[in-house]
């Protein structure tokens, strides 16, 4: 008897299925693309279109896709973003750089990535001597002031800075290591 | 036991499961592909603007079709809390009339700029009912930029109906009143002392500005709709009335008497060689003008003082009038201009006139009689035909581009399509919820879009899940492509619908504006950056210049206030960045709030009436720390002397820190 009544659901199950209604090819979902995918020429440029508009930053901007921050740091922020330079990036060792950009290591690249940045806008004249900023991956960096120059964790300076829609830029000439602790 | 009622169990799920299917259809009337007509996916867009008269919210709503998703609400002729229209001290004016400032009025049809009797996507018009005016919407901001009030009006339904090149807009009086400059009369002298107008409302075609051209004076009817002529009829407009019998008590009884009452067909290419050529009176009236400056963000007020007015029964030949059974409300005319169609509203049938037979009836001479001073063309000598045993109730008709007609009908719930030329009946589409106006997407134009035609229903009653005595209106959509109308789509409106249209997509989301200039921001009190933020002093009114950005306002701390004083906040959103409004409120504040849009300058005025130090925040969720938004303003008790100061963050801007 049993069997009968799992045969019969079975097919009502079947029919139930048989009679819902499939949406037509063309109006498929699109591809799942953030704020990044926006298509706006008039507004001022977010961090990731500053980045992307620098020469001087195809490592840094390699590194956001890689780690898949691209969405992240085109929304509504703000962020300040400490952006190394190719340069500064050309000081890591390449085997370390080049480890850090495979896709099995994205979990250690996010965490150097996101110790660049901070959610809330610092400008550079806001910025004091032995001030301590936590970070997007919960570390905190340090900043030093002295004579109107502006460094980050004593290793790092401020070279330039340039504010973006969603935030502020702030041009580093090397990268910052997260602490291990 | 328990087996059998497995058993039965299992046989009652198929039933009830089979029984789903079999009836899906139809227990909604709706086509079998209908989801697949009306549905559209996460990110993509809708083929059509629908343009969705509010009716009593006095504002007009923005709907996606065919999706029926709600896009937007431009508040036109009342205040609107989500954006401060009307509360902020810059868009305050906008309401303003000769009867001081009315904060919600009742909101009817529209009307979309026309280039060749094509929509060309460049301003919406709107009319308010209650106290007349009309009103110009911008399309690349969805903004009210300009309301016009119309004098010597009882009531403004017959508007705001556009001519073929957006030469002018209309506004007929609904209601016949005494003239303004002899109004205190017993009522009982109606049939002497009572008029209707049609007042013709200029738009400069370069900016779309509202000057009132001229009025025609008519005899005491009441008008009621309008459609202006097309292609051979371009020189016309042709409006309908009733209360021809000129009643002015019970009129649902009395205006009811005649078999026939008007369509009145109004030449106004010569009314406009007649003003041009100062042959009409000029009347002493007030009215206010208000327009919305997009670089200063304010509007103004100016006051109009003289109308001109053209009297038929003195300039001749210029006004006809053409019987129309029974209450005429609906008055359209077809895409190619020849047919007009009167639907009177008690009538059985619906009167199809030819413009060109009512040509030559004027040629001809061809009279019944006058009413008023007023020719009366023969009914038989200008009509077409009439559409037989077409439905209860005709209200109203939009066009396709194919020949045909869809006429609502209230009474008897229902669309139905006809063919203009042969006046045959084609097909039957129920509304079931007392349907009033409808649109097929430029279905009063020389080119209808056609693809859909929408109801517009006065009755909800079961057909959402209830919410209490009150209900949104209900619209229908139905697919037109084919021969046969097809149920699509059940959507929810706000307010109540009356006329509405809709515009291809394609025509102006390319024109849409995405943020104001900051640099063409002329606000008189603009902080056009962080470093021009500040607080002034004048007597007991305090003005603070703030800014907005992602995510502070500046400045976010301020003393030296005193109950007593007016304090003005003019918070600049200093973003330049595509959908980033800040918002703005301060506790206790009895005006309302603000909604700052980029590169926007709007102003709030609060009187603080204790001591204290009182919180204001950012009210738009802005950004990740929009919740750290925020300041304080400190109350100090009247004649205090706590110096005026204010800063952000660690350095003050101003004055030395007092003790």
């Amino acid at each position: 008897m049993k069997q009968i009544v799992y045969f019969t659901m079975v097919i009502a199950m079947t029919i139930g299925i048989g009679c819902t209604q499939t949406a037509p090819e063309t109006q498929n979902a699109p591809a799942a693309v953030g704020q990044s995918g926006v298509q706006d020429d008039v507004s001022q440029k977010n961090i990731v279109q500053v980045a992307v508009g620098s020469k001087d930053h195809t490592t840094l901007v390699a590194a956001v896709k890689a780690a898949s921050l691209v969405d992240a740091l085109s929304n509504a922020g703000p962020f300040t973003v400490f952006a190394p330079t190719d340069e500064a990036f050309a000081k890591v060792p390449k085997e370390t750089l080049d480890n850090l950009m495979k896709p099995e290591n994205k979990a250690a690249l996010s965490n150097i990535l996101e110790y660049h940045t901070f959610v809330g806008v610092v400008k550079k004249e806001q910025m004091r001597d032995g001030q301590k900023l936590n970070q997007v991956n919960l570390k905190n960096i340090v900043l030093g002031v002295k004579d109107g120059k502006v460094t980050v964790n004593g290793t790092a300076n401020i070279v330039a800075s340039v504010p973006a829609s969603n935030g502020i830029v702030h041009v580093i000439d090397a990268v910052l290591l997260p602490p291990e602790k | 036991m328990k087996k059998v009622l497995f058993f039965l169990g299992g046989v009652l799920l198929v039933i009830v499961v089979l029984w789903q299917c079999k009836t899906k259809g139809a227990a909604s009337a709706a086509s079998d592909d209908a989801a697949q007509k009306a549905y559209i996916a996460p990110g993509k867009y809708d083929e059509f603007y629908n343009f969705v008269s509010g009716g009593f919210n006095g504002q007009v709503s923005v709907y996606g079709l065919p999706s029926g998703r709600l896009l937007k609400i431009i508040p036109v002729f009342s205040v609107f809390p989500e954006n401060g229209y009307g509360f902020s001290e810059e868009t305050k004016s906008m309401l303003n009339t000769s009867h001081g400032w009315v904060p919600w009025d009742d909101q009817h049809h529209i009307s979309m700029s026309l280039s060749d009797g094509v929509q060309d996507g460049r301003w919406m018009f709107a009319n308010a009912n209650n106290t007349p005016r009309v009103a110009r919407v911008d399309l690349k901001t969805f903004r009210t930029m300009e309301i016009l009030e119309i004098p010597n009006s009882g009531g403004n339904h017959s508007s705001p109906f556009i001519t073929e090149n957006s030469e002018y807009i209309v506004a007929g009086t609904r209601f016949s009143i005494p003239m303004d400059d002899q109004p205190d009369v017993p009522i009982e002298t109606y049939k002497q002392n009572f008029r209707g107008t049609a007042s013709f409302i200029s738009v400069n075609p370069q900016d779309g500005r509202l000057d009132l051209a001229f009025q025609v004076l008519l005899p005491g009817l009441n008008l009621d709709l309008s459609r202006s002529g097309k292609g051979p009829s371009h020189d016309w407009f042709f409006f309908s009335c009733y209360n021809s019998e000129g009643a002015n008590t019970l009129l649902e009884v009395n205006a009811s008497q005649n078999d026939k009452d008007f369509i009145v067909a109004v030449n106004w290419k010569k009314a406009e060689e007649y003003a041009k050529a100062g042959k009409g009176v000029t009347k002493k009236v007030r009215y206010a003008h208000n327009t919305y400056d997009e670089k200063t963000h304010t509007a103004t007020t100016n006051w109009g003082t003289e109308a001109i007015m053209l009297d038929p029964k003195v300039l001749k030949d210029f006004v006809y009038f053409i019987p129309c059974p029974k209450s005429p409300h609906g008055c359209d005319v077809n895409p190619t201009g020849e047919y007009i169609v009167g639907s009177g509203k008690l009538a059985a049938i619906i009167p199809v006139f030819s413009f060109a037979k009512m040509q030559k009836a004027i040629a001809d001479r061809n009279f019944e009689g006058e009413y008023d001073g007023i020719p009366v063309l023969k009914y038989d000598a200008v009509l077409h035909g009439e559409v037989q045993k077409p439905g209860l109730g005709p209200l109203h008709t939009e066009f396709d581009a194919n020949g045909n007609a869809y006429t609502s009908f209230f009474v008897s719930s229902e669309i139905v399509k006809w063919n203009v030329q042969s006046l045959q009946v084609l097909d039957r589409a129920p509304t079931y919820y007392s349907i009033g106006h409808l649109c097929v997407p430029g279905g009063d134009t020389k080119k209808p879009w056609g693809k859909y035609v929408v109801a517009y229903n006065k009755i909800t009653k079961d057909r959402y899940l209830p919410t209490g005595p009150e209900l949104a209106q209900s619209a229908q959509l139905y697919d037109i492509s084919g021969d046969k109308m097809k149920l699509i789509l059940d959507f929810p409106t706000v307010g109540e619908p009356h006329y509405a249209n809709a515009v291809p997509a394609e025509l102006l989301q390319k024109n849409s504006t995405k943020f104001f200039k900051l640099e063409e921001n002329n606000h008189p009190y603009v902080a056009a950056g962080e470093g021009k933020a500040k607080v002034v002093r004048e007597g007991n009114k305090i003005h603070v210049y703030m800014t907005a950005i992602r995510s502070h306002l500046t400045p976010d701390n301020i003393e030296g206030v005193r109950v007593g004083d007016e304090v003005y906040f003019h918070v600049t959103n200093l973003e330049q960045d595509w959908d980033v409004p800040h918002g703005f409120a301060i506790k206790g504040a009895n005006t309302a709030e603000i909604l700052i849009m980029p590169g926007e300058t709007q102003t709030l005025v609060w009187k603080p009436e204790k001591a204290g130090v009182v919180p204001f925040y950012c009210t738009d969720f802005c950004s990740a720390l929009h919740q750290e938004m925020q300041g304080y303003m400190r109350v100090s008790p009247a004649g205090s002397n706590v110096p005026l100061k204010f800063s952000t963050g660690a350095e003050p801007a101003a004055t030395p820190e007092s003790k």
